[in-house]
């Protein structure tokens, strides 16, 4: 066989190789659009949950998912950040900086229900937080800490070494080097990281079923004080979240149209998941021409 | 390789100086861990000349340099001892501030290496972190360093343009005219054209020899006809130790050293 035919085989088997991946991917998501997007509407995606009888929708639980992300996302970013600036920029490479690595390597693939059951023991028994929506946030704060600060220590690490130089040598401190100029130019990597982040929170289930807990009492719109029990905004009530109703319905659902709302609850977290990683990557070539100045 | 007693003939001390001294040195050594790359140098650099450095590989003069303003002290494992005079001032005191200093003596690197930002922006962003903040003041320093370093005509309609988007050549420079906007004593230039083509090479040298004027120069080179065009003093390193320093013009026509003569002339390298 020569080396022609070899190369003409091999590139066969990839494009097949790839063809099914994207052929499953495709499938399993017009499937799930196919099957729910009829089923949504303003009206389902802004009425509460109904129990027993048919025609609820997933209001309340879409917006449980959001403020839960934002919450999680609030407490974890900055602190991602500063983990991954110490140790990309200031940690000595020594036997405990490779110690740490190691274990944010581990944490990064903990099972989400592991970090649920966790979550559980220390901030719903332990601190007696209850099921809450600030349980559910630090949960998750745990389960996307690793990958959060793993992202933002290796866009760091490309910026490439001799910037640190240039920044040094015209009198920069470290830190004014690394504010300025490194996390400038590693901020498009940094933020398609936190995006992308925001997006498995969004679809995260298992890390919320005993932390934000599996119910969602009705809330008050018209009422936006935190301290209030039926604010949307209050941390310390129960919220289940999106993902959380769509596991839970399908396991022990009564209401009669449960497979369709199950369905159309399905194809909107899809789409906001999908949401995000689109708006990741436009936002993060957006960004990038941004801060290098260029047109 | 040939073996040249070196401990007996390298440069321990200098005699009194004729003309005002910009830089000196004394008894450097530095350590990277366990292996001492710099074994001990004494040198002296006249004001508003060039001295090149040359010498092979790992000979240590790109560690030398990044010695006298205090750039190995990133590197976790290195270690140096010795003094390095400026003015009165031994910059290798742990007392020095070290970032005041780097304001003073400059460095031009291997590698071209401007931050991805504006052209302006890369000269006006140190300037500003350093406290000058007016726009006329920024544009006229801009300018003059442009200028300076011979690059003002190419790149003054785009200035806002990323520098990224620069040839090698003018990226090299606009990072001579980001280290002269500081307004340094001392400009240190680590191969400053190793990484360019022949064409931009020739245009650095010119803008290297026009900046005489006002700056002291310290090049670090491998390129011995680049020396020897544009440098008034050369001192030969090898193997951690300043053989042989002197006018230029003495160095590449009448070496002292066996050493020197075998180098210049091509023996090993």
């Amino acid at each position: 066989m020569n080396v022609r035919r070899q190369d003409k085989i091999a590139t066969v088997v990839l494009y097949l190789i790839s063809g099914t991946i994207i052929l499953i991917l495709a499938a399993l998501l017009l499937y799930i659009l196919a099957a729910g997007l009829p089923h949504v509407s303003w009206h389902f995606l802004t009425s509460p949950a109904r129990a027993f009888e048919a025609g609820g929708g997933i209001g309340i639980q879409l917006f449980n998912s959001l403020y839960l992300l934002v919450l999680a996302m609030l407490i974890s970013m900055p602190v991602s950040l500063g983990a991954g600036i110490y140790l990309s920029e200031y940690a000595k490479k020594n036997w405990r900086t490779t110690f740490v690595q190691t274990a944010i390597e581990i944490l990064s693939s903990l099972p989400s229900v592991v970090v649920g059951l966790f979550g559980f023991l220390i901030f719903v028994v332990q601190f007696k937080f209850g099921f809450s929506i600030l349980s559910g946030a630090l949960a998750l704060t745990f389960f996307n800490l690793p990958l959060l600060t793993r992202n933002v220590e290796e866009s760091l690490a490309s910026v490439q070494g001799s910037q640190r130089e240039a920044g040094l040598a015209l009198g920069l401190s470290r830190f004014e080097t690394v504010t300025r100029v490194i996390v400038p130019e590693a901020l498009p990597g940094i933020t398609t990281g936190m995006i992308l982040g925001a997006g498995r929170v969004f679809g995260e289930a298992a890390a919320l079923i005993y932390t934000a807990g599996q119910s969602a009492p009705a809330l008050d719109f018209s009422n936006w004080n935190p301290f209030y029990i039926a604010s949307p905004l209050n941390p310390l009530r129960p919220a289940e979240t999106l993902a959380v109703h769509i596991w839970k319905i399908n396991s022990e659902g009564i209401m009669p149209d449960v497979a369709a709302v199950s369905a159309g609850a399905s194809a909107v977290l899809v789409i906001v998941v999908l949401l995000f990683n689109l708006s990741a990557r436009w936002f993060g070539k957006w960004l990038f021409k941004k801060m290098t100045g260029g047109d | 390789m040939q073996k040249y007693d070196v401990t007996k003939t390298a440069i321990k001390t200098f005699s009194q100086p004729e003309h005002e001294i910009a830089l000196q040195t004394n008894d450097l050594h530095v350590y990277y861990g366990d292996h001492e790359q710099i074994k001990g140098v004494a040198l002296q650099f006249e004001r508003y000349k060039i001295s090149a450095i040359i010498g092979p590989s790992g000979s240590g003069k790109s560690t030398y340099l990044r010695a006298l303003n205090r750039m190995n002290d990133e590197i976790q494992s290195a270690k140096v001892t010795g003094s390095i005079m400026y003015r009165d001032l031994d910059v290798n005191s742990p007392q020095v501030d070290v970032y005041e200093m780097r304001k003073h003596i400059g460095m031009v690197f291997q590698r071209p290496n401007p931050f991805a930002k504006s052209i302006y922006d890369n000269i006006a962003f140190a300037l500003r972190r350093h406290g000058t903040k007016k726009k006329a003041a920024l544009d006229e320093i801009v300018e003059k360093t442009l200028q300076q370093a011979g690059l003002w005509k190419e790149v003054k309609d785009s200035l806002s343009k990323s520098a990224l988007a620069l040839s090698g050549g003018q990226q090299q420079r606009l990072c001579i005219a980001r280290a002269l906007a500081l307004k340094p004593d001392i400009l240190l230039l680590d191969e400053p054209a190793s990484a360019l083509d022949p064409i931009s090479t020739s245009v650095v040298e010119d803008t290297l020899t026009q900046l005489k004027k006002d700056y002291t120069l310290i090049v670090v080179t491998h390129n011995m006809q680049q020396a020897a065009r544009i440098s008034d003093y050369t001192a030969f390193f090898y193997d951690g130790y300043a053989l042989e320093y002197g006018a230029t013009n003495q160095i590449f026509t009448q070496p002292k050293l066996k050493a020197t003569n075998d180098y210049i002339s091509g023996h090993f390298g």
